[in-house]
C-alpha cells in the first residue's frame, strides 16, 4: 500500500477559520436564546409547522450527506477495492462529524433535550422515528470506534501531557493501546454493522413522512420513498467525497485524487441513473406528472430537484470527457449533492402542507443562524482534526 | 481486520440461526382500534356558540380561562385553533342562509382532538408517550415525551399544540377527552356536561353512530348525509353531524385509510425480528470474507 495518511501540520488560523468563527458565535448566541426563551423565541415553528429547517437540513440532509462514510467503507473493506483507501479516512471523518452534528442539531430541535436518552428505554416499534433514532445512536458509536485506530496511530507511545497531567500519560497510553487492539479485532464487525445500520436508517428517513399521507405533496409522497432515500444516499455518497476531497485538496494545495475519483464517478453514474429511473418511473406510474405544469412553488422545487440535481449531472457523468476532467467531475458532484439536499428539504419542508391553517413557513433568522453555526463548527473541527491527525494523504514529495 | 475463518463461521452461524426462526410471512396490518370506545357526537345544528364548553374545558384541565368576549361575537371574527392554552375552541361560519330577521345564519363548530381510532400521533410517537386507551381517549404521558413533535407532524387534524416558549420542559398539549373523568363510572367530559343545548352527546361510539344516522334519517333536509368521523382516517371517537357540508366548515377531507397503515406495514415487513438487517449482515460478511481471501493482505489493519 502506498497510502500513507499524515497530519497536515499547516498553519491553523487562516482568514477562512475566522469567518467560520463568526458564524459559530452567531449560532452559539442563537442556541443560548433557544435554551432561555424556548424554541418559539428563536424559530418560526408552530402547531401547523412542527418541523422546519432544523429537521429538514441539520438532521435529514446531514444524514444523507454523511453517506460517504458507509459507501466508501463498503467499497474498500467489504468489496475489497483497496485502491480507494486514501479517501476512506476523510470520508469516515466526515461521517463521524456529520452524525455528531446531526445529534447536536436534534438536541436543539427537540423540546426536552435532556430527555434524549428516553427512547432507549421506552420503545415504540411502530414509530419510524424510533428506528431511525436507534440506528443513528448505535451508528454514531460505531463511527467513533472506527476512528480509534487513527487517534492511536498518532498518539500511541507519544502521550506527553504537560506539567502535573504527566501522571496520566501512562494510563492514557495504555487505554489507547487497549482500545486500538480491541477496535482492530472487531473492526470487521464494526464495518459491516456500520453499513447495515446505514442502510436501515437512510431508508427509514424516507418512511418518516409516510405517516402523514394527507400532508405531503403527491410529487414526493410515494410508498417507495424509503427506497428512493436509500438509492439517493448511495448515489450521493461518492459525489460528497469528491466534493469534499476536491475542496480540501485544493484549499490545502494537496495532490488531486483524480485517479481514485474517476472510477468512483463511474459507480455514481450507475446508481444515480437507477435513482433517476426510479423517480421518473414512480412519477409515471402514479400519474403525478399532471402536477408538473401547475406552476406552484412546490412543483417548481420538484422540477429543479429533478433537472439540476439528477438529470443534468447524470448526463454530464455519462460523457467520458467530463468524467476525466477534474472540473467537470467536481461540478457534477456538486450538483448531485445539491440535488439530494434539495430532495430532503422538499420532502420535509417544501412538500409539507398543513391540513387546516395556511402555514407559509420560512425559517427565522435564529433558525438559520443555528444551522449555519453548526455547519461552521463542523468545518472548524474537520480542519482541526486533519491538521493534527493522520487523515489526509500526505503530499507526494513527503510520502514517496 | 481480524476476520479469521473460525471467527467468520461462528458469527455467520449465529446469523443463519436467527434468520431461520423467522416466521414465514410478516403479518398483514391490523387495526389496533379498541372495539367499544366512548365517543362524543357533536350536532352542529344545535350549537349556539355560547362557548361554555371552552370555559368548562379550561376549568377541568386547569388551563388559563378562554378569551373573554367583550362585546358580542368579536371573538368569532378570527378563526381560532386549539393551542397550548385551549384544548377546544368554537368558530363561527356562515351558511349563506338568512334567519327570520334577515340576518345571516351562523353555524358554530367546536373543535378539539378527534381521538382517532387508529391515531397517527400514537403510531408516530417515538417513545409511546401517546397511547390509545380502551375507553377511546388518546392519552399523553409527559414523563416519556422527548419533544420531537413527530406526533404533530403526523396528526391529520393539526391538533397537538406545543409549549414553544418553554425552553426546558415544554409539553405537547391537546384535548385529553377528560381521561380521568371518563375513566370513572358515570363520568363525563367537562365540555359535554356543560353544553346547555345538548350539542355534545357523550356515549359509546357505536351507539352514537346509530344516533347520528337516526337524526339524519328522521329530519330529512336538515342534515347533510355524512357523519364526519365515521370513516375518516379509519374512524374517530368524536363524531359530527351538520347542516352544511363539512368541506365548508374547514374540516379536512380525509381518506378512509388509517394514516399509520402504510408506514407500519412497511416498517414491520422490513424489520420484524430484524430479519432484513440480519440477512444483510450475513450477506456482506460473506462478500467480505471472499474478497479478503482473494486479495489476501495480512497486514491490512484498515485505516478505518
Ligand atoms: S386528532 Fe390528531 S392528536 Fe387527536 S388522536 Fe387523532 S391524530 Fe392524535
Ligand atoms: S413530541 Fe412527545 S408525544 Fe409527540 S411524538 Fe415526540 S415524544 Fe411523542
Ligand atoms: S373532552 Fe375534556 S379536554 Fe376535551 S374538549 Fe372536552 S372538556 Fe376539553
Amino acid at each position: 500500500m502506498n497510502h500513507k495518511a499524515s497530519p497536515l501540520n499547516r498553519k491553523f488560523w487562516t482568514p477562512g477559520v475566522f469567518v467560520m468563527l463568526v458564524f459559530m458565535i452567531a449560532g452559539f448566541v442563537s442556541i443560548i436564546a433557544r435554551f432561555t426563551g424556548g424554541i418559539g423565541y428563536v424559530s418560526n415553528l408552530s402547531t401547523a409547522r412542527p418541523w422546519g429547517l432544523w429537521v429538514g437540513v441539520d438532521v435529514a440532509t446531514g444524514v444523507a450527506l454523511a453517506a460517504g462514510g458507509f459507501t466508501t467503507a463498503a467499497l474498500a473493506h467489504i468489496f475489497g477495492c483497496h485502491s480507494y483507501e486514501p479517501i476512506i479516512r476523510p470520508a469516515l471523518l466526515t461521517a463521524m462529524l456529520g452524525y455528531t452534528f446531526v445529534v447536536l442539531g436534534l438536541m436543539v430541535d427537540i423540546g426536552r433535550s435532556w430527555a434524549i436518552w428516553k427512547p432507549i428505554f421506552f420503545w415504540n416499534t411502530n414509530s419510524v422515528l424510533f428506528e431511525v433514532a436507534m440506528c443513528v445512536m448505535i451508528y454514531l458509536h460505531v463511527l467513533y470506534f472506527e476512528f480509534i485506530p487513527i487517534v492511536a496511530e498518532q498518539f500511541k507511545n507519544k502521550v506527553r501531557l504537560p506539567g502535573p497531567l504527566a501522571l496520566l500519560n501512562a494510563p492514557i497510553d495504555l487505554f489507547l493501546k487497549i482500545a486500538d487492539a480491541v477496535a482492530g479485532k472487531i473492526m470487521w464487525i464494526l464495518i459491516i454493522l456500520g453499513v447495515v445500520l446505514s442502510c436501515m436508517h437512510q431508508s427509514s428517513l424516507g418512511s418518516l413522512m409516510l405517516v402523514a399521507p394527507t400532508k405531503i405533496h403527491p410529487l414526493w409522497y410515494t410508498p417507495i420513498l424509503p427506497l428512493l432515500f436509500l438509492t439517493s444516499a448511495f448515489a450521493v455518497g461518492y459525489p460528497m467525497v469528491v466534493f469534499e476531497t476536491t475542496l480540501v485538496t485544493s484549499s490545502f494545495k494537496l495532490n488531486s485524487e483524480m485517479s481514485i475519483l474517476t472510477p468512483l464517478t463511474r459507480i455514481t453514474t450507475f446508481v444515480l441513473g437507477l435513482y433517476m429511473l426510479l423517480k421518473l418511473g414512480d412519477m409515471f406510474i402514479r400519474g403525478t406528472y399532471v402536477y408538473l405544469l401547475d406552476g406552484t412553488y412546490q412543483t417548481n422545487s420538484f422540477i429543479i430537484e429533478m433537472m439540476f440535481g439528477i438529470i443534468v449531472p447524470w448526463l454530464m457523468l455519462v460523457s467520458k470527457k467530463v468524467r476525466q476532467s477534474r472540473k467537470g467531475v467536481f461540478i457534477a458532484a456538486t450538483m448531485i449533492v445539491f440535488g439530494v439536499a434539495l430532495n430532503r428539504i422538499n420532502v420535509f419542508i417544501v412538500g409539507y402542507t398543513s391540513p387546516v391553517s395556511e402555514s407559509g413557513y420560512f425559517p427565522s433568522v435564529g433558525e438559520i443562524f443555528v444551522t449555519l453555526g453548526l455547519i461552521a463548527t463542523l468545518m472548524f473541527v474537520y480542519r482541526f482534526v486533519v491538521t493534527f491527525l493522520p487523515v489526509l494523504q500526505a503530499p507526494k514529495e513527503v510520502s514517496s | 481486520m481480524q476476520l479469521t475463518r473460525r471467527n467468520f463461521f461462528k458469527f455467520m452461524g449465529a446469523t443463519g440461526a436467527s434468520v431461520a426462526v423467522l416466521p414465514s410471512s410478516a403479518q398483514a396490518w391490523q387495526s389496533k382500534a379498541p372495539p367499544d370506545p366512548y365517543g362524543c357526537l357533536v350536532d352542529l345544528t344545535r350549537c349556539n356558540g355560547c362557548r361554555k364548553c371552552e370555559d368548562a374545558c379550561s376549568t377541568v384541565n386547569e388551563l388559563p380561562p378562554p378569551i373573554k368576549d367583550v362585546c358580542d361575537c368579536t371573538v368569532f371574527e378570527k378563526k381560532r385553533r386549539p393551542d397550548e392554552n385551549a384544548f377546544t375552541v368554537v368558530n363561527r361560519y356562515f351558511s349563506g342562509k338568512l334567519d327570520e330577521l334577515d340576518k345571516p345564519l351562523p353555524v358554530f363548530v367546536k373543535i378539539q382532538c378527534m381521538h382517532c381510532q387508529d391515531p397517527a400521533c400514537v403510531s408516530a410517537c417515538i417513545v409511546g408517550a401517546l397511547t390509545k386507551k380502551e375507553n377511546g381517549a388518546v392519552h399523553y404521558d409527559v414523563s416519556k415525551c422527548i419533544g420531537c413533535r413527530y406526533c404533530m407532524v403526523a396528526c391529520p387534524f393539526e391538533i397537538p399544540a406545543y409549549e414553544y416558549h418553554d425552553p426546558i420542559t415544554p409539553r405537547v398539549r391537546k384535548c385529553t377527552f377528560c381521561f380521568d373523568r371518563i375513566s370513572k363510572d358515570g363520568g363525563l367530559p367537562g365540555c359535554a356536561t356543560i353544553c346547555p343545548v345538548e350539542a355534545i352527546t357523550f356515549g359509546k361510539r357505536n351507539t352514537l353512530l346509530e344516533l347520528a344516522k337516526k337524526r339524519i334519517k328522521d329530519n330529512p333536509g336538515k342534515y347533510v348525509d355524512h357523519v364526519y368521523g365515521e370513516k375518516e382516517v379509519g374512524g374517530t371517537s368524536w363524531l359530527y353531524v351538520s347542516s352544511l357540508p363539512f368541506s365548508k366548515l374547514n374540516f379536512p377531507q380525509l381518506p378512509e385509510k388509517p394514516s399509520p397503515k402504510l408506514s407500519e406495514t412497511i416498517q414491520h415487513s422490513l424489520f420484524s425480528y430484524l430479519w432484513s438487517p440480519i440477512l444483510l449482515f450475513g450477506l456482506l460478511g460473506g462478500i467480505m470474507y471472499k474478497s479478503k481471501k482473494k486479495n489476501d493482505n495480512p497486514q491490512d489493519k484498515g485505516g478505518a
